[in-house]
């Protein structure tokens, strides 16, 4: 079963949404049932391959071991280091060992979710260590790791606002509001997701829909212009795609009264790239600002690495970026990505704080206007490389 | 927190205590003595804080005064004034 695709998730969903429903609107906790509700869902994802389930459950025991020994050790007042750093290293292992096998052509121990549940033990485990989280039951764990609504690919939650959510009672009339918002955006989601990113899908890969629905073969362009128009889409198609995915994320884990975080802003409002970033799949540029960019510029303050605070925040941006393109996949195309943005990220940081120029006019009309202009533009470049599109058009030059 | 009478007085001698410099390190970190007038001023607001200098003030916090606190422990909300900032060492000391 595909996750927000398949008709028999939505079926699926609706059936087991509405004794949570139910719980919510009496007024009732619907953590319990949530649980249950969950696994069942777990089961449907995985019940067509035994493999991936495999793996899922050898990263659950291997995050729930190394999370509780790390979490005894700060219980103790040991506070061990070490404990901390083998139980990070283990709970990373799955997801490099995957990422570096799949680089090679087979991928190695990969499930459906890998990178999400692998951004939510980790986050656990950093602030067991920060003395952020001191206490955590089996059950309340394992609820935020793998709560099916968000394991495909997101939203990133985080275990105290989650467990907040989980472990309290919203009361009727706030459930109710849930309730209508939830629906609203599964609605929303179900026609951004399956019906105008398909559309938009078409005018970058015209292949890929039925024939008969409108594409880029009906456009009369042709050369360069083509590759604009065909850029352009992929981005409307990749945000209407994980905006709609993201939005019935949300939905659903509404139903089960998780107020999950949101993962788009109006992204196509950004003046520039910081701003983009703020807008873009929020819950991700979040997490990789709490735990690699501010971690690593802390160490670089700590440990004076560079000399102003200027340079550090441009390689905090380097890091940050590349590690996120790498994520992606270790390819020629996402770690061109991730450099890409980690560069401008540098140079816009370097922009805004020395130039006079912008100092000058960046609250006037005109320079918002243009400075929007510009970031689109930029935005869709990265696109096209995330895409594959431009190394595409790069070979076809090489190549003839 | 803060539970009973006691607490609170020895809070608020924390608090007087540290004031000044905390300030004086608020000020170097956002380049401005304005902040010293200013007390409630939203900084991230004002453009004095962005997250980079957040962190420099965090390392500049936990280096003198000893207070270690964790890029996610407080909310953005709860840490961007002057005062707000003095508390939140004040509570941890």
């Amino acid at each position: 079963m595909q996750f927000y695709s398949s008709p028999s998730f939505f079926l699926a969903l609706t059936a087991l949404a509405l004794p949570a429903v139910v719980l919510g609107l009496t007024g009732r906790s619907i953590k319990r049932y949530g649980e249950a509700a969950s696994l069942i869902m777990l089961a449907l994802l995985f019940s067509a391959s035994p493999m991936q389930l495999a793996c899922f459950a050898v990263f659950v025991v291997v995050a729930v071991a190394g999370t509780f020994a790390t979490l005894a050790s700060w219980r103790s007042g040991r506070c061990s280091l070490a404990v901390f750093r083998v139980s990070l290293a283990s709970v990373l292992a799955p997801l490099v060992l995957y990422k570096l096998t799949a680089a090679a052509g087979a991928g190695v121990a990969g499930f459906i979710g890998i990178s999400y549940v692998t951004f939510r033990a980790v986050q656990v485990l950093i602030e067991i260590r920060d003395g952020l989280i001191t206490e955590l039951t089996l059950g309340d764990y394992l609820y935020f790791l793998t709560f099916f609504a968000q394991i495909t690919s997101g939203p990133i939650d985080r275990s105290r606002r989650f467990l907040a959510d989980a472990n309290g009672t919203p009361g009727r009339r706030a459930y109710a509001d849930l309730l209508t918002r939830g629906i609203l955006l599964l609605l929303a989601g179900a026609v951004l997701e399956l019906v105008l990113a398909t559309m938009a899908k078409g005018f970058f890969d015209p292949a890929s829909v039925p024939t008969g629905t409108p594409s880029l073969t009906a456009l009369p362009v042709s050369g360069a212009a083509r590759e604009v128009v065909r850029a352009y889409a992929y981005g409307i198609y990749l945000f209407w795609d994980f905006a709609g995915y993201s939005y019935m994320a949300m939905g659903a884990s509404y139903l089960f009264g998780i107020r999950c975080p949101t993962n788009f802003r109006a992204p196509w409002r950004a003046c520039d790239l910081k701003d983009f970033w703020n807008r873009w799949h929020i819950t991700l540029s979040t997490w990789l600002r709490d735990f690699v960019f501010m971690r690593f510029t802390r160490a670089a303050m700590r440990r004076r690495w560079f000399s102003s605070r200027l340079t550090t925040a441009c390689a905090g941006y380097l890091v940050n970026m590349v590690l996120m393109g790498a994520w992606h996949g270790l390819t020629v195309d996402f770690l061109a990505y991730g450099l890409y943005h980690g560069v401008l990220l540098a140079a816009t940081e370097v922009y805004q704080k020395r130039s006079a120029f912008y100092k000058r006019h960046r609250r006037e009309r005109w320079y918002r206007l243009l400075s929007w202009a510009v970031t689109l533009q930029l935005v869709i470049f990265g696109f096209s490389l995330f895409s594959g599109q431009l190394t595409q058009i790069v070979g076809g030059i090489i190549h003839g | 927190m803060v539970e009973n009478d006691n607490d609170r007085r020895a809070l608020a001698a924390r608090k007087e205590k540290i004031a000044d410099e905390v300030l004086d390190l608020i000020g170097e970190v956002c380049d401005d003595d304005a902040v010293r007038d200013e007390r409630d001023l939203d900084l991230f607001e004002a453009g004095l804080l962005d997250s980079l200098a957040a962190i420099e003030l965090l390392v500049g916090i936990e280096e003198r005064f000893g207070v270690d606190i964790a890029p996610t422990a407080v909310e953005r909300s709860e840490m961007n004034t002057p005062n707000k900032i003095i508390y939140q060492i004040a509570v941890r000391l």
